[in-house]
């Protein structure tokens, strides 16, 4: 069993390393060289090879992704506390409190083991959050999936419920919203992405930095595994020649009970203002941690690996480093503060070892039982990884698309036709009842969950006296981004943030989780590039910034990408949560208006989909002055107490939101559609900038005159009464027919 | 009025139970798990969560704890206890109460606003509700099928010891749809919903739940 050391690194110039097996090009083999001024050390190599790699180093992603932080405007940078660029953004929320959130993806993993991919989904994103100094308050999980009734969705889809309730539900965080979708392109590739959201008083905030020579660097948490070691293993089965090729497992598992304790012990640490900086460990485990938190500090640290409690005492000191077991903590602590820290952990049943301490040398030196294996720059490994600038361009098959438009397709005419429409479409996969889902989560723990799912967004209190509270959605159609990426894109914006205004909430900021196919396929990284653009116009439009947010490429089998998915999470502030709109009908008597302009736009709409299988032609058009002018009213609607109920329009059109309104409490609606439109248009277009609202005939006025002197187009279209979903002259639903059908469809396929 | 709030490693809803308790006009006090000490309390609520990560049968651990100790001598010495979901596993691992709680039948955590029958409104947590009172309270478990002897069940039924009674669904498979249990005297009290989701309008499944928390306050207070 030989060690690779620096001093043999230097000795040894020819010897032969598997730089191609872990996924580095010729270049970036040669670049470790120039750096250090010799071959590297098989750890560094390690440590080169993850950071380097497209998950770690955004290397395919980041010259698009810049354009976030380019176009900012003032109104853009008010309320950042802290941009892009650290774990997670942080905005001021007033009332001296911040908010944290960010969405991540965990869509490898759970394709290959379901429920610990989706686990250690939420189990990231989770310390990602607490490692800012917030204390988490809520996830939501957008998931997509192949066909529902495909033999593999049975698969993955139970594993993945199951994973994130069974890791988020042991931690206390209530699960208050997502997405579940279904579509072909995600059979083989689906995408578990995960949000958090996290609250902390202003002056909690914490950096991930490792300042101040002679200040301690603490790993605490689970112990060191070989889990996730995954394609590091070649390294040690070179280094231990006679031992043959290890088989260490790419998936990690999860301990949430550990996370619990990781979160309270971190919480208390935090609050006794002990800690210099800070960092969880997630991809690339302690390569990533030390590197970063080095090189956004003083620019050196000193470790000792050999300290590192080990789960698996036969692990190298390559699969150490590369190891991504969970659960796991690095803070930066004064020498003075180390022994408390210790009590805190302890206090805790939290392990806690001091492995290293900050320098001033520049230099990030890696000690393995008294033999230096890794001395390199920190910065190299952290955030100088290669640039790609691959070639993109739109392809040749787009035009077809867009030319083969379901404005076209045979509709429904009679008020039946509309009627059994109106069912099929509620009862198909996307639109159904997601109960089966949402409810294996638990959405009540902290007691501060004001809306959540199936609501059009997520509400938690922040603030039990005052009331402040924070709304949160996530959205994407990703029919609509294959159809336009440019439009796709902003549609999904518009959606997350009309669903986060529909409850009242003052929209604040933004996070995304881009899912796309491979960005060596020119026109996968076109939908990348123009996704990506349209984004960063899309919030200076809306002068929401950016706060965060994650890129997954190579969702794709073969040459078969996934639709591309730009998924949107949009946060927002009520001052007072007692003020927030409900989505469901409750009163009898009171008026129902659409807001909004509908068109005839059916391209890539739930109808063609579910009754033609059809996607082609253009999305609907996206206006996002017209959504700031919608969200403006629905805020002060909320405000002054003009409106009972909102809802937004989005997939399945009106009449998918008068379903979803009336199932809520049981309550039905009679409707009549405007003269202007066919009734088949007004109840299934799926146009931008919509919403339906309640209003107290008490406010009518009062709110129609709000909405003209905004000049914003409102229409009185029913009124909420009865049992049944009641289109004048064309049909009656009742709603208990309704509900057969829209709640039976998950439990027919997956179990009761 | 004090009442303490038990926290175990991986307790969860120990918050939740802290603020129902002060939503009544209570005191809420915090409890350690690893403390011989009950803080003079006049009454003691375990929450729900997953005690010691409940990698073990659930509550199998957490009974072990140095506060339960005290809890159990106090519980036998006529110290109101509410055990919730977890808390009412505890109380089963302790044999304060018979019985024990197994995963659902349908093999997956449920969260539901779930409906409930009042069955005894004579323990020292239901005094406020009427007999026979229908009332909606938040659901939320894995591992929450009622499960005992026939015999057991018998008794139980026969002493009008069954606290609680599922409606319309029974949602984990419990044995005579048995949401809650006490003890002969009536002083402990195991639960699976949970009541302390239910004390606002604003969250929760409603303020159902609030009379758990205000029945004991005017039991200490009367008695």
């Amino acid at each position: 069993m030989s060690l690779d050391t620096v001093k043999q690194a230097g000795e040894t110039p020819e010897q032969s390393q598997p730089w191609a097996e872990l996924g580095l090009k010729p270049d970036e083999y040669a670049q470790f060289h120039e750096i250090l001024g010799r071959r590297p050390t098989s750890s560094e190599l390690a440590m080169y090879s993850v950071m380097w790699s497209e998950h770690c180093s955004y290397k395919s992603s980041k010259v698009h992704l810049k354009q976030f932080g380019e176009k900012v405007t003032d109104e853009m940078r008010k309320p950042l506390l802290v941009g892009i660029g650290e774990n997670a953004g942080v905005v001021d929320i007033g009332q001296g409190y911040a908010v944290t959130f960010k969405v991540e993806s965990h869509n490898h993993p759970s394709y290959v083991e379901p429920y610990q991919g989706a686990a250690t989904g939420v189990g990231g994103i989770v310390r990602d959050i607490l490692s800012m100094g917030a204390r988490p308050v809520a996830v939501m999980d957008p998931l997509r999936f192949g066909p529902a009734d495909a033999a593999d969705t049975q698969r993955v889809l139970p594993g993945v419920v199951a994973g994130i309730g069974g890791y988020g539900n042991c931690l206390g965080l209530p699960n208050i919203g997502g997405e579940v979708v279904f579509d072909p392109t995600y059979a083989g590739n689906p995408l578990v992405n995960a949000l958090c959201v996290g609250v902390m008083r202003h002056e909690q905030i914490h950096l991930a930095k490792a300042t101040g020579a002679g200040n301690q660097v603490i790993l605490y948490g689970a112990k060191t595994g070989g889990d996730g070691i995954g394609g590091v293993s070649v390294l040690a089965s070179e280094t231990f020649e006679d031992a043959g090729p290890a088989k260490r497992p790419s998936v990690q598992v999860g301990d949430p009970f550990m996370e619990k304790l990781l979160i309270e012990c971190t919480l208390e640490i935090f609050a006794e203002g002990i800690v210099s900086g800070i960092q969880d460990l997630g991809g690339a485990g302690l390569s990533c941690a030390t590197s970063e938190l080095a090189s956004a500090g003083d620019g050196g640290m000193h470790v000792w690996l050999d300290r590192v409690p080990l789960r698996d005492s036969s692990l190298s000191p390559e699969e150490i480093l590369m190891s991504e077991s969970q659960e796991r903590m690095m803070a930066v602590v004064e020498p003075a503060h180390v022994e408390r820290f210790l009590e805190i952990c302890a206090k805790w049943d939290v392990d806690a070892t001091v492995i290293g301490e900050v320098t001033d040398t520049g230099r990030l030196r890696i000690e393995w039982h008294g033999e230096l294996i890794v001395d390199v720059p920190p910065g190299t490994v952290a955030h100088e990884g290669p640039t790609y600038h691959r070639p993109f361009a739109r392809p040749a098959w787009q035009d077809a698309l867009q030319a083969d438009v379901a404005e076209v397709l045979p509709r429904p005419q009679t008020g039946d036709e509309l009627r059994a429409t109106v069912l099929r479409l509620a009862a198909s996969s996307n639109l159904c009842d997601k109960s089966w889902v949402t409810d294996q989560y638990d959405r009540y723990v902290q007691g501060n969950t004001v809306l959540a799912q199936p609501e059009d967004a997520g509400i938690v209190r922040v603030d039990d006296e005052t009331g402040l509270g924070i709304a949160v959605s996530t959205d994407c159609n990703g029919r609509f981004a294959k159809l336009d990426p440019y439009a796709g894109a902003q549609l999904a914006l518009a959606e997350s943030y009309r669903n986060v205004a529909v409850t009242g909430a003052r929209p604040l900021a933004v996070t995304d989780c881009l899912n796309f196919g491979s960005p060596e396929d020119p026109a996968v990284m076109w939908q990348f590039a123009e996704a990506t653009t349209a984004l960063a116009d899309g919030c200076q439009r809306l002068g929401l910034p950016i706060t965060g947010g994650n890129v997954s490429l190579y969702n794709q089998t073969g040459e078969q990408a996934i639709l591309p998915t730009p998924v949107v999470g949009v946060l927002g502030v009520l001052d007072d949560v007692a003020r927030r709109t409900p989505q469901g009908f409750r009163e009898a008597g009171q008026q129902i208006y659409l807001l909004g302009t509908t068109r005839e736009e059916l391209s890539g709409s739930e109808w063609a989909h579910v009754v033609h299988s059809h996607l082609g032609g253009r999305p609907p058009a996206v206006d996002l002055d017209v959504e700031r002018q919608l969200a403006d009213i629905l805020v002060n609607a909320s405000r002054d107490g003009l409106i009972d109920a909102a809802h937004d329009l989005s997939d399945g059109g009106l009449a998918q939101a008068l379903v979803e309104s009336s199932l809520r409490y049981g309550v039905g609606c009679r409707v009549w559609l405007p003269d202007d439109l066919d009734p088949f248009v007004a109840l299934f277009s799926e146009s931008a900038g919509r919403a339906v609202v309640v209003v107290p005939r008490s406010e009518e006025v009062r709110f129609t005159d709000m909405c003209a002197a905004r000049r914003f187009p409102h229409q009185r279209i029913g009124v909420v009464d009865g049992a049944a979903i009641d289109v004048q002259e064309l049909f009656s639903l009742p709603l208990d027919e309704l509900r057969t059908a829209w709640s039976a469809t998950l439990p027919a396929l997956f179990g009761p | 009025m004090r009442v303490g709030v038990v926290t175990f490693p991986g307790s969860l809803d120990d918050q939740d139970a802290r603020r129902a308790i002060q939503v009544a006009g209570g005191e809420p006090v915090a409890l350690w798990h690893g403390d011989h000490d009950l803080k003079a309390v006049d009454a003691v609520v375990l929450p729900g969560g997953f005690s010691y990560g409940d990698y073990l049968r659930a509550g199998a651990i957490a009974r072990f704890s140095p506060v339960m100790t005290e809890v159990i001598a106090a519980a036998e010495g006529g110290l109101p206890v509410l055990g919730i979901c977890n808390g009412f596993q505890v109380l089963c691992e302790s044999h304060l109460l018979p019985g024990a709680l197994v995963r659902n039948d349908h093999r997956k955590f449920v969260c539901r606003d779930q409906g409930l029958r009042i069955e005894r409104t004579d323990t020292a947590w239901t005094s406020g509700y009427t007999a026979a009172q229908e009332v909606t309270i938040v659901l939320k478990n894995g591992e929450g099928g009622y499960v005992a002897d026939e015999l057991t069940l018998d008794r139980l039924e026969g002493e009008g010891r069954v606290v609680a009674r599922y409606l319309d669904v029974n949602p984990n498979g419990s044995l005579r749809d048995i949401a809650g249990i006490s003890n002969e005297r009536g002083n402990v009290v195991g639960l699976m919903p949970h009541p302390e989701h239910a004390v606002e309008a604003l969250t929760g499944s409603g303020t159902d739940g609030l009379p758990f928390f205000t029945s004991v306050l005017t039991e200490v207070v009367g008695g």
